[in-house]
């Protein structure tokens, strides 16, 4: 890719490291290691410069009035403005853009609940309790996993249709409630089994069941998977946008994504800069989240497989 | 409060597992421990309640439905008319979009993917290099992976590739005049695979997961028998990665056939230009959902999954060649 024409702030940064270390050292070897490492500096940083121009692109975007897009393609507005963020704080299609907003929020923070809850539910079935049929439906949820979403998409629409959901947030939370995301199950799985056996047995001596262990013990102990699985149930929830393509008819319903194809299908003849910056606006909590949560998410990655 | 229960717990362990594991069976006649099992599987099924409950009403009832609804006629307001094969007949012999769907798809899917997994695996290793510095770009690569399918990249990524924007502007610096991409029926699949390589960061994390747990000896002894950096790389990292490598192998190719936002705001929905953005996924979505062909939609999707299953059944079945799980004899 076009690597080279991004990369001049990387050799600021390498000049500043490369002052320091070659006093401290005389030996060839040693000169050798720090070349290397200029070297890897500034390849890394070169790939970094390429791989994050589109966000950073994004970001100085919205503060470009909006006659200027047609000329102005490159990465610093020629005028900034802030009108951009006033007009798209109106909204589209008569719907003020705080409430495209807080449908996003309220469908994001009900998945959260809902895939944290029924996915610990069903997980500590799979980790924690020996019952006849275990083997048999570990493997289907497993199957589950690889399947694509597409298959069920028409039974489940005709499903929601018939029960009157349409046009609801139902269609989008119940299946979050019913712990349909293998991935977090399975996330949630591998940690209990990690925790060790004996305490359970020694709580149930003591007389607790299965409810009071998986409360009191197992839950606190694995607070940190429960972190996991929230960061990514909400941020996979935040950007969904077929579901509620498929499930919400009237504007004042829908979340940031579906809003934003309003905008996507105006840009072409009017306002290029409102598009931007509303995109900016749907990115921003989970840009949020990444910066706040990152080891965790980075983590979660590494330790457990999982996608963003 | 988690450390303070474990301790308490520990503390009691020794004569309590004694009575719980070896002691109970004796004391307790059969008819208990079957009661005791019964109870077991009582409390197990308790706990799946809500996960049986979508498994069988939101994923194994659907789609047996789905496979019902493909052999039909069917648009939501009139019953289904059974038809037999003629939809999977049509969609073979007589419907060019179909076919050209399913092409573009596997395009995408076939070269997208391994050009991600080695980009991944490419920046791994030179992250893997040194520890100090390298979290930064960790956490900088991963974050397309979160964002990627998201309407907002979509648009970006159609600014990015417009002509005149800084695709165009870069490569024209080079004397290459390709104009824009995404308006260019031959351009705009490229375009749609280098979103997807721009997420490689969520399988190079998990790279560099497995890359930091293979012991340095194995490298240094490589090393000794005269080995060189590419010869270590296929005798050591490649065998002791594979089950890695697969896990990203099978998981991206998966994901990959399911791409749907990004090919629809990039195409405006309309999976153009000349088709060249209609993804299964949503061509499907357009034949069931716009047109009110749901039994030929339901058709697509189960030839979609067969072709998924056909994928991973390949997989695994290679699987033993090629991946080493530890413990295995080489």
């Amino acid at each position: 890719m076009t690597t080279s024409s991004f990369s001049e702030p990387a050799f600021a940064m390498v000049e500043n490291q490369l002052d320091d270390p070659p006093q401290k050292a005389p030996r060839r070897k040693v000169k050798r290691k720090t070349w290397q490492t200029a070297i890897w500096f500034i390849v890394l940083l070169a790939l970094a410069a390429v791989v994050l121009y589109p966000l950073v692109w994004l970001l100085l975007s919205t503060f470009k009035p909006n006659a200027e897009f047609g000329q102005n393609m490159g990465l610093l507005p020629n005028n900034p403005t802030i009108e951009n963020y006033i007009k798209v704080a109106e909204g589209i299609a008569g719907v003020p853009m705080w409430r495209f907003f807080a449908n996003s929020l309220l469908i994001a923070v009900g998945s959260v609940i809902g895939t944290v809850l029924s996915s610990a539910l069903a997980a500590y079935a799979f980790a924690r309790i020996q019952f006849k049929g275990l083997g048999i439906l570990f493997a289907a949820m497993i199957g589950t996993l690889l399947l694509p979403f597409h298959v069920v998409i028409i039974p489940q629409y005709i499903l929601f249709n018939n029960l009157g959901m349409v046009d609801t947030f139902w269609p989008l939370l119940l299946p979050k409630f019913l712990a349909t995301e293998a991935f977090f199950v399975f996330l949630l799985v591998q940690f209990m089994r990690q925790m060790p056996r004996d305490m359970d047995e020694a709580a149930r001596i003591d007389g607790a069941g299965h409810i009071r262990i998986f409360w009191a013990i197992i839950l606190p102990l694995i607070r940190p998977a429960l972190i996991t699985c929230a960061i990514f149930a909400f941020i996979w929830a935040w950007n969904d946008f077929l579901g509620p393509l498929l499930y919400l008819t009237s504007p004042e319903m829908y979340p940031l994504p579906i809003a934003l194809r309003l905008y996507n299908d105006q840009s072409s003849t009017s306002d290029y800069g409102a598009t931007v910056t509303a995109s900016f606006i749907a990115l921003l909590p989970v840009l949020l989240f990444f910066l706040v949560f990152q080891r965790f998410l980075v983590d979660g990655v590494a330790t457990q497989g999982l996608k963003g | 409060m988690s450390t303070t229960s474990t301790r308490v717990i520990v503390t009691g362990r020794k004569p309590k597992r004694a009575l719980s594991r070896d002691s109970k069976p004796e004391d307790v006649s059969r008819p208990g421990q079957r009661s005791r099992q019964r109870k077991e599987s009582l409390a197990g099924y308790g706990f799946l309640i809500p996960w049986l409950v979508g498994f069988f009403g939101l994923t194994i009832i659907p789609m047996v439905y789905s496979l019902y609804l493909s052999f039909t006629n069917y648009n939501i307001f009139s019953p289904p008319k059974w038809i037999g094969l003629d939809n999977y007949i049509r969609m073979f012999t007589n419907d060019p979009s179909f076919i050209q769907s399913a092409q573009i798809t596997l395009i995408y899917v076939l070269v997208g993917t391994p050009i991600t997994l080695i980009a991944a695996l490419l920046v791994a290793m030179l992250l893997n290099y040194r520890d100090k510095g390298a979290g930064f770009f960790r956490s900088a690569f991963y974050a397309p992976s979160l964002i990627g399918g998201s309407v907002s990249v979509a648009i970006v990524w159609r600014a990015m590739f417009a002509g005149d924007g800084p695709v165009d502007n870069s490569l024209s610096f080079f004397g290459i005049d390709l104009g824009g991409w995404i308006g260019n029926p031959d351009l705009v699949l490229p375009a749609m695979i280098l979103l997807s390589i721009w997420q490689f960061g969520a399988t190079m994390v998990i790279f560099l997961a497995g890359l930091k747990q293979i012991p340095k000896e194995l490298y240094e002894a490589a090393e000794m028998d005269g080995a060189g950096p590419f010869h270590r790389f296929r005798a050591v990292t490649v065998p002791l990665l594979s089950p890695v490598i697969f896990f990203n192998l099978l998981l991206g190719l998966i994901g990959a056939f399911q791409v749907f936002a990004s090919a629809y705001i990039i195409s405006n929905g309309s999976g153009g230009p000349a088709g060249m953005t209609n993804f299964i996924t949503l061509y499907l979505y357009k034949r069931g959902f716009s047109d009110g062909q749901m039994g030929y939609a339901a058709a697509i999707a189960w030839v979609l999954l067969i072709v998924v299953a056909i994928i991973a059944f390949i997989l695994f079945r290679t699987q033993r060649s090629w991946v080493h799980y530890s413990g295995d004899s080489k």
